[in-house]
């Protein structure tokens, strides 16, 4: 496996390739220059950037670097596909950050791909973009520094997750200029062929939605689902994210009866020895047991109707 | 081979095990649920998952309260020094239905955790829910062990990045 990782954008990329050949480390090299091309155009940190400049008023729009006119044509997309729940000017600034960084991975990941590699993974900040596989991908708790709250697997993943662990309540909700403070993280897994830039983008504003709507949203969304983390620490989630988790695995997944909002879906812990790492996995019986005299209940259905 | 698979099924057991060997803790109003005491993760546990139909049901609480847990009737199946033995859990009304769940221990060990009684008995939501047994672990789940290739979480910046779990990853070899 080959791994780099490269300080840009105000935060570092991440690749591993466990495919490399010939080109790979050349790719790698154009890759860290297109990042740092991105960089010094589109930088809210950089008085000198074409962003900055176009948001003072400085240049033009049509003198600036071609693709800003393409990201910023993006960002009104997502604006219109997440109900105005993002924007390339937050608070007012113009700053199409929230598009930006998802799109330099989608970059790196084509450019990784043009290379020849098929199997990759690229990380910018947190946000993924995985092609072959399986890979796993742990979300980081945003309670616990250096622990997960979950573990996703598959090939060909986008993963993107937005919370107020790493930078505080930074993401402002468009339709109150204040800032989203609903859940703690909020983690979209793309739909094949969604990619990191946009699977990025709308978590984004799904976070600024709030956890009622955001999973709704993303349920409406075919393919894309979503986990949230609540400011009490209560997780959420979409009804196909479970089947991101890997399909049979050592400690970081196991089985709980969560089909409901009930006391079962409650989660605890075994105290004591018996938390052997291994894999987990619950043998539904062939025959329930007799005389409970449940009666068959169709909400159970429509609560599954998604699959 | 088979002890092996389920000694670890033990947090979800352990659910079951706490929902139905120690109602008369969470008598009353408490909630049922419990932190992993002594498992050394303090705050992760004690959340409600809320899975399918999300966004559209109304809060649930952290599970307590609701007074959905039947009378505490499980009682173990006495067990004969380390000899196996299943232990029925009580009957647990969920908003889609009933659940009954039993935990087969072999000595002090879960070999196995069988849903006996699912919401409907209809075949169909029997084999979803069976499917969808296996969800999210709720606790804050140890890095070390799960041999993850990246992590996807809030933007870290340059310095955040250095005490991140990538950054760990990245100096990994292999």
């Amino acid at each position: 496996m080959l791994r780099h990782a490269e300080p840009v954008m105000g935060t570092v990329f991440s690749f591993a390739v466990r495919d490399p050949g010939p080109g790979t480390e050349p790719a790698l090299r154009r890759i860290v220059e297109r990042l740092h091309r991105i960089d010094a155009v589109f930088s809210t940190y950089r008085p000198e950037s074409d962003i900055s400049r176009l948001g003072r008023g400085e240049l033009a729009l049509a003198d600036c670097d071609p693709e800003v006119r393409t990201v910023l044509a993006a960002c009104r997309e997502v604006a219109a596909e997440t109900d105005g729940h993002f924007t390339e000017r937050p608070g007012g600034r113009l700053d199409p950050s929230g598009w930006v960084k998802g799109w330099a991975v989608e970059e790196a990941a084509g450019l990784l791909r043009a290379s020849g590699a098929r199997q990759y993974c690229v990380s910018g900040g947190g946000d993924v973009q995985t092609s072959g596989g399986p890979w796993r991908i742990g979300v980081a708790d945003p309670r616990q520094p250096g622990r997960l709250t979950a573990v996703l697997s598959g090939g060909d993943l986008a993963v993107a997750t937005s919370g107020t662990a790493e930078r505080g309540a930074h993401i402002l909700d468009p339709h109150t200029g204040r800032p989203a403070d609903g859940l703690l993280s909020l983690t979209l897994v793309g739909a094949p062929g969604t990619g990191i830039a946009r699977t990025d983008a709308w978590a984004t504003a799904a976070f600024a939605m709030g956890p009622d709507r955001a999973l709704a949203w993303a349920a409406r969304r075919p393919g894309i689902e979503a986990l949230a983390v609540l400011p009490d620490g209560t997780k959420r989630w979409t009804p196909g994210l479970p089947g991101h988790l890997p399909p049979s695995g050592p400690a970081d997944w196991q089985l709980a009866a969560s089909w409901g909002q009930g006391p079962l879906s409650s989660a605890l812990t075994l105290p004591g020895a018996l938390s052997t790492p291994s894999s987990a996995r619950i043998r539904p019986c062939s025959e329930a047991s007799a005389g409970d005299g449940s009666s068959s209940n169709s909400r159970s259905r429509s609560a599954w109707s998604r699959r | 081979m088979r002890r092996a698979v389920v000694t670890s099924a033990a947090t979800a057991a352990g659910v079951v095990l706490l929902l139905s060997l120690k109602p008369h803790q969470s008598a009353g109003n408490a909630p049922m649920i419990s932190s992993g005491a002594g498992a050394g993760s303090d705050s992760g546990s004690a959340s409600a998952a809320t899975g399918p139909g999300s966004g559209t049901a109304s809060g649930s609480g952290a599970g307590g309260a609701t007074g959905t847990v039947s009378s505490p009737s499980a009682a173990p199946v006495p067990a004969s020094g380390g000899a196996t033995r299943k232990v029925s859990g009580d009957t647990v009304n969920t908003r889609y239905g009933p659940v009954q769940v039993q935990v087969t221990l072999a000595g002090s060990r879960i070999t196995a955790v069988d849903v006996v009684k699912y919401p409907t008995e209809d075949r169909r939501d029997r084999e979803i829910n069976g499917n969808a047994l296996p969800v999210l672990n709720q606790e804050a789940i140890s890095a070390q062990s799960a041999q993850i290739d990246a992590v996807s979480g809030a933007t870290y910046t340059s310095d955040g990045y250095v005490r991140s779990l990538q950054s760990a990853l990245d100096r990994a070899k292999g």
